[in-house]
């Protein structure tokens, strides 16, 4: 499991934990029933204090992302798949709300933005990929 | 094996480790501390914070009894320090930015010597530590480098288990290397043991990392003393919106550092989101922006604001 904490960003670092294994939940890369590390394992790989980490578990357990069982383990939940879901939509949805402020900001319809999007595709099918001027942002 | 097996009496998770009360310390007519008070629970990583010569280290040497104040009390374990130095040194592990080491020693003499003078002395922790950290037994203090001399002067902190670790700018002008390994040392001691550790840094990312409390001091006061998640959950980074463009910042009460002009103004509002968002509707405003603004950032903010204060006073 690879999480990268920014101590500098602002965000509370149980925070970027909690949004970095829904991340990796909802893009498969931990899937359920995987072992999440002991709390003291991760806290000595991030550098950061175990009371960090668990408040992280504990926020993930309370959105059912995760399950602690009987024998201290804390395990990616079977239900996870739904979530899954859901988390998928939220993070499609910031990133659309971006490009559609940005749109409005530049005076492109949404009309054109669904245009791009489909010749995107196109050209990604065709593995020519080739940037719109400026128009690619992460 | 925990702490709590070595000390049955000592489990309970309130006891105060250090208790810092009213204290007053100057040199000369410097005021070095202020009105001090600040209390440190048993198993509680404390990140003292504030710029050069805000009084940290002064603080620490209180915390060792190398120094008496002029007012107040300080009370290590229950004890007090100056008065009783054997009986709390002997608890606490100390490193500190200039390492006192005898730069004459060997590594392992360095061991040997320190091994004599505390009873809790672990000899195979000792050697643990040697080993991790790369040190060679026959290599002379003062031929090491100084990243290799900070982490002899933390093996030499930490293989008696001390109760209280207190790190005084440990990672002072130390390559990145060498800051990980006293973070890391940080982390197990309170994984391993739940023992508590003091530590002051400029270095706020580190400090946002391992710290559970946080203390700023500010020429020779604390300006605030509280749990890193109830400091981040005060301060807001806000960018209000104004009907009409405004030539000067807002008067906001708890919002300090502001920029901005015309219509968008951004500041660091230390009151929680409920209050800011009741202060901003009064004056008309839109948050328009908010971020979680990073430790660093609210220090900014708050030695800004203090100075402000004192500016005006």
């Amino acid at each position: 499991m690879q999480i990268h904490i920014s101590p500098t960003d602002g965000v509370p670092i149980y925070v970027q934990i909690v949004h970095q294994i829904k991340y990796l939940v909802a893009s498969g890369r931990l899937t359920a029933g995987e072992e999440l590390p002991p709390i003291r394992t991760l806290a000595e790989q991030l550098l950061v204090n175990p009371n960090t980490i668990a408040r992280a578990y504990r926020e993930l357990e309370v959105a059912g992302v995760v399950t602690k069982r009987r024998t201290a383990g804390t395990y990616i939940s079977d239900a996870g798949s739904p979530l899954a879901q859901t988390e998928k939509w939220r993070i499609l949805t910031e990133r659309v709300d971006l490009l559609l402020a940005e749109a409005r900001q530049m005076n492109v319809s949404t009309g054109e933005v669904i245009d791009l999007i489909r010749q995107r595709e196109a050209d990604m099918d065709e593995a020519v990929p080739k940037l719109h001027q400026g128009g690619e942002r992460t | 094996m925990s702490v709590d097996d070595l000390h049955p009496a000592q489990t309970a998770m309130d006891q105060t480790v250090i208790d810092i009360d009213g204290v007053t310390r100057r040199f000369g007519k410097t005021v070095a501390l202020d009105d001090v008070s600040l209390t440190l629970p048993r198993g509680v990583v404390l990140g003292l914070v504030g710029e050069n010569g805000a009084g940290k280290t002064t603080m620490i040497k209180h915390i060792l009894g190398l120094l008496k104040p002029h007012g107040g009390t300080v009370r290590v374990f229950g004890c007090d320090p100056a008065a009783d130095p054997v009986g709390v040194l002997g608890r606490i592990g100390y490193l500190s930015e200039e390492d006192g080491l005898p730069s004459w020693m060997r590594v392992n003499e360095l061991q040997r010597y320190a091994r004599a003078f505390y009873p809790g002395w672990d000899p195979h922790y000792a050697e643990r530590l040697r080993q991790d950290f790369g040190l060679q037994p026959t290599a002379q203090l003062k031929s090491l480098s100084k990243g290799q001399r900070a982490r002899a002067g933390l093996m030499v902190a930490l293989a008696y288990r001390p109760d209280l670790l207190l790190l005084d700018e440990p990672s002072s002008g130390l390559d990145p290397i060498v800051r990980r390994d006293i973070l890391g040392a940080i982390i197990r001691t309170i994984a391993d043991e739940g023992r508590t550790v003091l530590f002051s840094s400029h270095l706020l990312g580190e400090v946002e990392q391992v710290a559970d409390r946080v203390a700023m001091i500010r020429k020779g006061k604390i300006v605030f003393c509280d749990n890193l998640d109830a400091i981040k959950d005060n301060h807001i980074g806000i960018t209000l919106r104004f009907p009409e463009p405004r030539s000067a910042p807002p008067l906001l009460d708890h919002a300090c550092a502001w920029t901005g002009a015309g219509r968008e103004w951004s500041a660091v509002y230390a009151g929680g989101a409920v209050r800011m968002e009741a202060e901003a509707a009064v004056l008309g405003a839109t948050v328009v922006e908010r971020h979680w603004p990073s430790l660093d950032e609210i220090f900014v903010a708050r030695s800004n604001a203090v100075s402000a204060a004192i500016g005006e006073g």
